[in-house]
């Protein structure tokens, strides 16, 4: 009877789940192993393994709502990296460029939105509030298409058919310059995001659960709802729509795609300007963390290992990988970091994404390619 | 012929500038000052250089200079980076600067093994290396009016004062929170030794430049930790973070005390009302209430000759700019004085800067009457280990919170003279004094 069930089931457990499963029970069988250690006094309070293996599971199982707490905080951090990182792939999808700029397209943007607002209401005598933080956020949105229009004008267009190490290159230079106009229209002091004039949630709500309190940040809540919901447009947008097809034909080859008459320009105007409003989005959320300084263009580097870990060319990588490193990074320095002195989560995250590679080359989700000698 | 027509205009530029630089070096003192307008660490960087630049072009407009002689100020930019900071070092000795303010610790460290080469005077008003207070051994740097350690000892003073004793320290968890960089590991030494005096647990929570807008996970271990007390050795775009994640995480803000540095109005503004309570040391008054700042507006300000606008005048960081330049413009004048020059070179600056004498009549005299504690430089204490006090943030603008909080000289300076000693020794080479010891004036 039980052979006749096994064989009934066997065809339901798909190779993946039956590799997840195995997993599983090999972290299982490891932490029973912990468990009898500590137990058995094997492993010593105060021993280095003791410290690795077993004290920070005891840790989290003492503090419940820290738990909780990190791990919301590292799904909110997760969600940023995902919308930085979805900058990145845009760009590397349409043209094969890995885009140095992003991160200073962040700061630039989120300059403008709260520079143009300043500039209404201070100089031009505006009346504080939504009203001109739409006006600003318009502003701030025109700002990035005249930006992703000019850089496919001036310096994507004569770069065509170029090697990719040149066009990455024109992002560096273009990072430069983005970094002193910046400076120049905007000054380098660093400006307070106008959270509340945008109409986005302040001040926060505390659970008192699980022995302990859990903190939840009203804006945290609507910035990972507001990226999720980008995040899912823009997945529809490039997989349902017919730009996103014209978006993936360009992606896969330039020469093919013009010989079908999609026009190449007007595609990465489109993707650079995408780009720049999910810039836009990541600096208007984390500079609400934080204040808007030029210091913002530093986090962008957080795309890296989750491009790593999710492919240069899959939304969804970026997605899952940012939500990888984002827990994973708030757990390993909550529990960890303490064990090299703290501050290991610059350098956590790029041992996780290498730690998948491992595994996977290409990535979660990149594509997987086999070039013969 | 292109060729020979463009070396010729060049040969020609490079005679008019510098016969141009030669005449103006004649008749002016240069100053090359390190800025950073730019990067991650221009929130600190503005305001401080605006207030030093300010000051000096205040004396230039007023008084015609220092002693009938203009003071040529010129800001060399370093996006608080160590590297361009070296560069800026050599264009103020190739300019004949007569001092060099480096404006990070980093920058300080890498000068100091030069200076008394060059030289050139290192400034380091209250950052750079905590040792070379002792001008025995670093006869050519100058870091008054405090160092980090006597900072981190006033801190905890504060802290007993708060808990009521040093005796109720004993099983409490004191943090410092620190840029992971020269500057904030600076004041670790001195907490480890009043940890161990004092009983208490010291936890370091480093945050890499990187991170200094992504600062959640340090404060969730601040949290398990169950920390009492915090201590903010930060800069830069560092400390609004800060602020803001002591807020979101519950850490209550009147336990976070900022270093000096961590003080500015725009470190605890960005937090609105959750900034309210913040702390922080200081050792020089806020506000535009002060001859000297009024001077500044009228002659500089008021012309549109400021960087600055005009509501920042007078805030925390600006004044420290100010408080800068006013030392230096002591120190100048003390120079002239002792050689009987107008135009002044290093070697007389940091005789100069060594008779440095602060005392409330100077204070007064320079139009800051009250803005600051005295204090007095001599040829073995180069730092003077001044007071500081708290200040608190109201929501809008810094109050005093304490009196005087005086570092204790006696435990904090046999550490200063053993870590110098220790540099001194370390360091291959290091020359023994054989500068003369200028007497106070």
């Amino acid at each position: 009877m039980s052979a006749v069930t096994s064989s009934a089931l066997r065809p339901l457990l798909s190779p993946a789940l039956m590799a997840t499963l195995k997993g599983l029970g090999i972290l299982a069988a490891i932490a029973l192993a912990i468990v009898l250690l500590v137990h058995s006094g094997a492993m010593p309070k105060g021993s280095i393994g003791h410290k690795v293996l077993a004290a920070p599971f005891i840790d989290m199982w003492d503090l419940p709502d820290l738990l909780v707490q990190t791990l919301w905080e590292g799904l909110v951090a997760g969600v940023l990296y995902a919308l930085i990182a979805l900058g990145f792939v845009l760009i590397f999808k349409a043209s094969g460029v890995f885009n140095f700029a992003q991160g200073i397209m962040v700061v630039f943007s989120a300059l403008t939105l709260v520079g143009s607002y300043e500039i209404m209401t201070q100089r031009m005598g505006l009346p504080p509030g939504t009203v001109v933080a739409i006006l600003a956020l318009m502003i701030a949105i025109a700002t990035m298409f005249v930006l992703a229009w000019l850089v496919e004008r001036i310096v994507l267009r004569p770069l065509v058919n170029q090697n990719e190490i040149i066009m990455l290159m024109a992002t560096v230079g273009l990072t430069y310059f983005l970094i002193g106009f910046g400076e120049y229209i905007f000054g380098g002091n660093p400006k307070v995001m106008i959270t509340a004039q945008l109409g986005l949630p302040v001040g926060q709500t505390q659970f008192n659960i699980l022995g302990g309190r859990v903190n939840i940040q009203h804006l945290d809540v609507a910035a990972a709802v507001i990226a999720s919901i980008m995040i899912a447009g823009l997945a529809f947008f490039f997989q349902y729509t017919r730009i996103g097809r014209a978006l993936r034909a360009v992606a896969d080859s330039h020469k093919a795609a013009l010989s079908v008459g999609i026009s190449l320009n007007q595609i990465w105007v489109i993707v650079w300007f995408t780009a720049g409003v999910v810039a836009l989005v990541t600096g208007i959320m984390w500079g609400a963390r934080s204040d808007v300084s030029f210091a913002l263009e530093i986090i962008a580097l957080k795309a890296l290992p989750v491009l790593i870990l999710g492919g240069f060319t899959s939304v969804p990588g970026a997605i899952v990988g940012g939500l990888i490193i984002g827990i994973g990074e708030k757990m390993g320095e909550g529990y960890w970091g303490p064990l090299f002195g703290g501050g290991i989560e610059t350098w956590l995250a790029y041992v996780i994404a290498l730690g998948f590679l491992l595994f996977r080359p290409q990535g979660l989700f990149g594509e997987k390619i086999i070039e013969r000698i | 012929m292109m060729f020979k027509k463009l070396a010729l205009s060049a040969t020609v530029a490079a005679s008019v500038l510098t016969a141009g630089f030669a005449a103006q070096a004649q008749d002016a003192i240069n100053f090359v000052h390190n800025t950073y307008r730019t990067g991650a660490f221009s929130g600190s960087g503005i305001p401080v250089g605006d207030g030093t630049r300010d000051y000096f072009t205040m004396l230039n407009n007023r008084d015609g200079g220092i002693g009938g002689v203009k003071i040529n100020f010129e800001e060399c930019e370093t996006a608080y980076d160590t590297r361009r900071s070296v560069e800026c070092y050599e264009q103020g000795k190739a300019k004949n600067t007569v001092l060099y303010v480096p404006w990070s610790t980093g920058a300080t460290l890498a000068a100091i093994p030069r200076a008394h080469i060059d030289k050139i005077p290192i400034f380091s008003m209250g950052y750079g290396l905590s040792a070379s207070a002792v001008g025995d051994v670093f006869p050519w740097v100058f870091n008054m009016p405090i160092t980090y350690w006597d900072g981190a000892n006033a801190f905890i003073q504060h802290v007993a004062q708060q808990e009521g004793g040093f005796d109720k320290l004993k099983g409490k968890t004191i943090g410092l929170l620190h840029l992971d960089a020269p500057f904030g590991k600076e004041p670790i030494p001195i907490l480890e030794a009043l940890a161990k005096q004092h009983g208490f647990n010291l936890k370091l929570y480093p945050v890499a430049p990187a991170e200094m807008q992504n600062q959640s996970s340090v404060w969730l271990t601040i949290r398990r930790d169950r920390t009492d007390w915090v201590y903010n050795q930060g800069w830069g775009a560092m400390n609004p973070t800060a602020v803001r994640e002591a807020a979101r995480g519950g850490f209550p803000v009147n336990r976070l005390v900022g270093v000096w540095w961590a003080g500015g109005d725009d470190d605890a503004r960005p937090a609105g009302d959750a900034g309210k309570g913040y702390r922080a040391l200081n050792w020089h008054q806020t506000g535009a209430n002060f001859p000297v700042i009024q001077d500044i507006i009228k002659h500089v300000v008021d012309r549109g000759q400021s960087l600055s606008a005009k509501e920042k005048v007078g805030e925390n960081l600006y004044n420290r700019g100010v408080y800068q330049a006013i030392i230096i413009a002591e120190a100048i004048k003390n120079a002239q004085a002792i050689t009987g020059k107008k135009v002044i070179n290093g070697e007389d600056m940091r005789r100069g800067l060594e008779a440095l004498n602060m005392t409330e009549a100077k204070w007064a005299a320079a139009g800051a009457p009250a803005f600051a504690s005295p204090f007095r430089v001599t040829c073995s204490d180069h730092n003077s280990q001044s007071a500081v006090y708290v200040m608190e943030w109201d929501g809008k603008a810094w109050k005093r919170l304490s009196a005087d909080i005086q570092p204790q000289k006696e435990q904090v300076r046999p550490l200063l003279e053993e870590a110098a000693k220790a540099f001194a020794t370390s360091n291959a080479g290091w020359p023994a004094r054989t500068e003369a010891c200028q007497n106070n004036s």
